[in-house]
């Protein structure tokens, strides 16, 4: 058994926290300077490069991305050899989120009651925390600043078998062009299909945080996420929604077997600031 | 596309030039504010009350900024989504309010509303937030303090760069631009 004591998870989220949201990845930042090559709308290409421009500063002056730091979602892959010490897993989990967002300037929008009392918690926590385990003696932490323009923008649906591959398509596309310039457009699509409801959720978020540019291994779904973002760029949308040929960045899919009656299909949109970090311990 | 030089506060022959497709440079004195402040002002109108800002030729950003770190001003300051607020502009367009800065579309009513009272609505790029916060020079806030990132503040800017998305004769950038670049 190798131990982890939990102050080195503490301060490992505590920096992923940070450097998610002050500097984007370099799969990121090179589709963003692409698409600004290829843009065809000179207000889509001004949008574009007023974004780039972003993106330098805050890495340089250490100023968050966007100013929705989002909700923390943090992907754990736990190794079943690792022993974790001194205190509680997932309070140290949120430590760290709270000592980021309250040491590092970033802003807090974490309400404590959805519904009756949208008090906010003044620290950014709880996060979302997705933990599998797996085999190994390391512990592998991914964190994700969701802002909640994009987030919003999400949409889950149980297709019918017979609905396809053209089914799910419209779904996405319907999603997509009803999000018009919320989701500050470029954007990159996550998309679960297969097992339940939840799973279909998950698997989208996951999705999103693929290193861009990166097909899915199998080639009938890679074919599907090059077709979904041909589509994708032919509505127009643009920009910040001010209409041009590069409205996604990316379409991940990423899929799970599933039930003889069902095909659920979950769209989770990542907005242009796709703030992504991870180590492994 | 000619960029156009704007200093608050606004007058109606002003903002009768603002064409959807311009894209503006703001310097002077602009005001923040996001849905909970939107809520207590028109609270204040409806009880007939005083608001803390008179919002003759005014203009609202509708953001809410990440904490400053010492010796910066503020931290990162781009748009959130407009359409949280449509429910209350109208009443604000009603007592004088002259642009929205934000992001995303607007309700018909909110539309309608602009025209009637000459009013315009600015995007500026949402997740810009780092470069726009470059050109806010100064703030102080202004009412509801205990709000904290969603209190009203006001911002001093220099060269504020947004874009005319819909001008005071209705005509939407989101409608019209996305159209010229489909391709089915
Ligand atoms: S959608 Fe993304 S880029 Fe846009 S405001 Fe929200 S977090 Fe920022």
């Amino acid at each position: 058994m190798r131990e982890i004591a939990v102050d080195q998870i503490t301060e490992a989220v505590k920096r992923l926290c940070l450097l998610a949201n002050y500097r984007l990845g370099e799969d990121v930042i090179q589709k963003l300077e692409s698409a600004e090559r290829e843009e065809k709308s000179p207000l889509g290409k001004k949008v574009l490069q007023q974004i780039i421009e972003n993106d330098e500063i805050a890495a340089r002056d250490e100023v968050p991305i966007c100013q929705d730091t989002g909700m923390a979602v943090i992907f754990v892959e736990l190794g079943q050899d690792v022993h974790v010490v001194g205190g509680d897993f997932t309070r140290a989990i949120d430590e760290g989120v709270r000592r980021a967002y309250v040491e590092g300037y970033l802003r807090k929008s974490v309400v404590s009651d959805p519904l009756f009392n949208r008090k906010n918690t003044g620290d950014n926590t709880p996060s979302i925390i997705h933990t599998s385990i797996v085999p190994g003696d390391r512990l592998k932490i991914s964190v994700l600043p969701k802002g909640f323009g994009s987030e919003n923008m999400s949409a889950l649906k149980m297709l019918k078998p017979s609905d396809g591959v053209d089914g799910l398509k419209d779904f996405v596309l319907e999603t997509i062009v009803k999000a018009g310039p919320n989701p500050c457009p470029p954007v990159i699509v996550g998309v679960g299909v297969g097992g339940t409801m939840e799973k279909a959720a998950e698997l989208a978020k996951r999705a999103t945080c693929r290193r861009l540019g990166e097909p899915n291994p199998d080639p009938r779904y890679a074919r599907l996420e090059s077709e979904l973002l041909e589509a994708i760029n032919r509505t127009g949308i643009g920009p910040a929604g001010l209409g041009g040929t590069v409205t996604a960045l990316a379409v991940h899919v990423e899929y799970y077997p599933t039930h003889i009656a069902g095909l659920p299909v979950a769209v989770n949109v990542l907005c242009h600031a796709a703030r992504h970090a991870e180590l492994v311990i | 596309m000619s960029e156009v030089l704007i200093h608050p506060p606004l007058d109606d022959e002003t903002v009768k030039r603002l064409h959807a497709g311009d894209t503006v440079s703001i310097s002077g004195v602009i005001y923040t504010g996001r849905d909970a402040a939107h809520k207590r002002l028109v609270e204040l109108i409806r009880k007939g009350e005083e608001l803390p800002v008179d919002l003759k030729g005014q203009i609202i950003y509708y953001v809410g900024p990440t904490p400053a770190r010492p010796g910066c001003v503020p931290g990162a300051a781009g748009p959130t989504t407009s359409t949280r607020m449509d429910a209350y502009t109208p009443a604000l367009l009603e007592r004088g309010l002259k642009a929205m800065i934000g992001k995303g579309q607007r309700s018909p009513q909110v539309v309608e509303t602009m025209k009637k009272h000459t009013a315009v609505y600015l995007a500026a790029v949402g997740g810009a937030a780092a470069l726009i916060a470059k050109k806010i020079k100064k703030v102080e806030v202004v009412a509801y303090e205990d709000l904290g990132p969603e209190a009203i503040y006001r911002f001093h800017v220099e060269g504020f760069p947004a874009i005319v998305v819909i001008d005071c004769y209705g005509n939407n950038l989101y409608e019209t631009e996305p159209q010229k670049y489909a391709r089915n």
